[in-house]
């Protein structure tokens, strides 16, 4: 525990809940009925401030999908609480936009009305005109104005993210809640929508909280990495600063040595808890059959005639 | 797009995917393959009618009934052929009818005479008769339509709904229009009295009798659908608190609307099919009482005559089938993914 020990000096050891714009308090959530009860998540506490972009980094299976539906609003938590701009969060709403891993676009709309939907719905007061002109400003932010007439299934996995994207962006959310967006897309893709999901952020500075499985996107992209604690019971650990310029270019920081060290402190430290965890558990051990090779060399009795 | 590929695209969405291989080669793609993907889907149907025709005018030719031989093919083609001829004779002594009518007015109006218009009376011809049919199915696969699409997506949308209906809907599904057809002719009799009715009792008893059997493959689809709604769908609703209203008409039902169009194209085929048999026993003056007055006369055309009746019922059928698909393609998003 030594060398993560000094690691941990390093970082601020639990993060601020008190006056934080978005933040939760002991929030645990189990799943299953009381006799066969697992709890995914337990006492999560976090802190974000208004404009900050903070990343959730944990191994699948560790109950990030459970955290942003909390978060979300979709479920809700056993105990604890959620709080946004000082007010607990009832259920779901459009103050906190979700860009869920899947896209779940309307595949019966094209790409204008699926953000039309959104715009629609959020500032029915506006005008007609205005409204169309919000839809289409959030489809050239991501840069997609030449496709505003095509269908979720003509679009790519990388379009259709964006256009997720720019749904959730047009609503005007106070918070963004980006779910795995990346996951599902190639390697090429994906970089391309880092960049660009952090050209978004340059421009309008909305508060982000991005939940990823990969640390090197987190570094990125965030201010400030948590690792998700594998679970179950899984929990968040302390938070690791990112001081790296913005923008940041990609090829730039992977020699940048703040780069390097953060990648170190975040991946050992997702090491140690979920080599605790594998310690915890109680593996039976197996017992292997007794068998030996056969011998091919042996002399074989036909019994083909 | 190139006209070419557009062409294609409207073959396939009118339902004629048989001949998409003929623009090909007309456009010189990969001719091999397109003659051997036409001989496959053209030649070998041709061989099997082929086949087929030449059992049946073997066969026929060694039944003897006691109104004569069972016609063959060529029988049934003639016979065919003189409805055709019987239609056209009719429309003329029609058109005749009124020619005369008119000269009679003028008389009248010469003389000073009152005049009453009066319209031609002559007996319905084949035509007539499959096109009464076709009105009457509709009639009544759109009130099936409005019962079961609501109903269907109720049931869809609250389990306790459903379980509330499903016993009814299960023992009323298998029904068959026979035992519906005398109730719903009597309620007709007891409910409908109007002085001047705008409809034939007879019409309205065949197509209810229609939408009671028809309406169950639409409801039980809709549900379905409805009940399937992909969750991702329904979460994006939450986050934007979409109202009850809105959530049903903006998510649940295009996203089930493939299962309902589905559920329709079923609803029309038993619908089609019932049709007949009520219209024979309701005396409705289309094909299934057609059917029954050729039954009834006994003459030596009658074999020949209902044939003809069920090539046309047959070819009907399976003409509104291709309509209705041609709409579930319209409205069915996955065949949009390439």
């Amino acid at each position: 525990m030594t060398a993560s020990a000094a690691i941990l000096d390093d970082v601020g050891s639990q993060p601020a809940v008190d006056d934080s714009f978005f933040s939760l308090q002991a929030v645990s959530k189990s799943y299953g009925d009381s006799w066969n009860r697992t709890e995914v998540l337990s006492g999560v506490n976090l802190g974000i401030s208004e404009g900050e972009f903070v990343a959730i980094v944990g191994f699948s299976g560790s109950g990030k999908t459970t955290l942003v539906s909390l978060m979300g609003g979709l479920i809700e938590p056993d105990s604890g609480s959620i709080l946004l701009g000082g007010a607990p969060v009832q259920g779901p709403g459009p103050d906190r936009g979700i860009v869920f891993q899947n896209y779940s676009l309307l595949p019966w709309l094209n790409v204008r009305d699926n953000v039309a939907l959104a715009v629609d719905e959020i500032f029915s007061d506006w005008s007609a005109s205005d409204r169309e002109n919000q839809v289409r400003r959030f489809v050239e932010m991501v840069n997609l104005g030449e496709a505003m007439e095509k269908y979720p299934a003509e679009l790519s996995g990388g379009m259709r993210q964006r256009v997720s994207v720019a749904r959730a962006l047009a609503t005007n959310p106070k918070i963004l809640l980006l779910d795995e967006p990346l996951s599902a897309l190639d390697a090429l893709t994906r970089a391309t929508l880092q960049d660009e999901i952090e050209r978004i952020w340059e421009e309008d500075r909305k508060t982000v909280l991005l939940i990823t499985n990969d640390v090197d996107e987190a570094i990125l992209l965030a201010d400030r990495i948590i690792p998700l604690s594998p679970g179950p019971r899984a929990t968040l650990g302390p938070s690791f600063p990112v001081r790296l310029e913005r923008p940041r270019d990609r090829k730039a920081i992977n020699h940048d040595p703040e780069f390097k060290k953060v990648r170190n402190m975040v991946t050992q430290y997702l090491m140690d808890a979920a080599a605790s965890v594998r310690s915890q558990t109680y593996t039976a051990p197996v017992s292997l059959p007794d068998v030996q090779p056969a011998d091919l060399s042996a002399p074989r009795i036909s019994i083909v005639r | 797009m190139s006209t070419r590929a557009r062409v294609i695209r409207g073959f396939e969405f009118a339902g004629l995917d048989l001949f998409v291989p003929f623009i090909r080669l007309f456009s010189g793609e990969n001719p091999r393959e397109q003659v051997a993907t036409i001989v496959r889907t053209f030649g070998t149907p041709l061989v099997a009618i082929a086949v087929f025709l030449c059992a049946w005018s073997a066969i026929a030719a060694s039944i003897e009934t006691s109104i004569g031989a069972v016609p063959g093919p060529v029988a049934v083609w003639e016979e065919a052929k003189n409805l055709v001829a019987e239609h056209r004779q009719e429309r003329q002594k029609e058109a005749e009818f009124y020619v005369r009518m008119e000269k009679l007015k003028e008389q009248y109006a010469a003389q000073g005479r009152p005049w009453k218009d009066r319209k031609y009376s002559g007996k319905p011809t084949y035509f007539d008769q499959i096109w009464t049919s076709l009105e009457t199915v509709f009639a009544g696969f759109i009130i099936a339509s409005l019962v079961a699409v609501p109903v269907g997506i109720l049931c869809g949308l609250s389990p306790t709904f459903y379980a509330a209906v499903n016993p009814l809907i299960q023992v009323f599904k298998p029904v068959s229009p026979l035992a519906w057809l005398p109730i719903v002719m009597i309620l007709v009799s007891g409910l409908y009295t109007s002085e001047n009715p705008m409809f034939e009792k007879s019409f309205i008893s065949s197509a209810v009798t229609v939408a009671l059997c028809s309406l169950w493959p639409t409801l039980v689809n809709t549900a379905l659908g409805v009940a399937a709604v992909d969750r991702d769908y329904l979460n994006v609703a939450r986050v934007l608190k979409l109202s009850w209203w809105r959530t049903v008409t903006k998510i649940v039902i295009p996203s089930s609307l493939p299962l309902i169009f589905t559920g329709l194209r079923l609803s029309l085929g038993v619908g089609w099919m019932v049709l007949i048999a009520a219209e024979m026993l309701a005396q409705n003056p289309g094909l299934g009482k057609f059917v029954w007055d050729m039954f009834q006369n006994g003459s030596s055309q009658t074999l020949a005559q209902i044939m003809v009746a069920v090539a046309t019922i047959g070819i009907i059928g399976f003409l509104l089938d291709r309509m209705m698909i041609s709409l579930q393609r319209l409205v069915s998003y996955d065949a949009a993914a390439v």
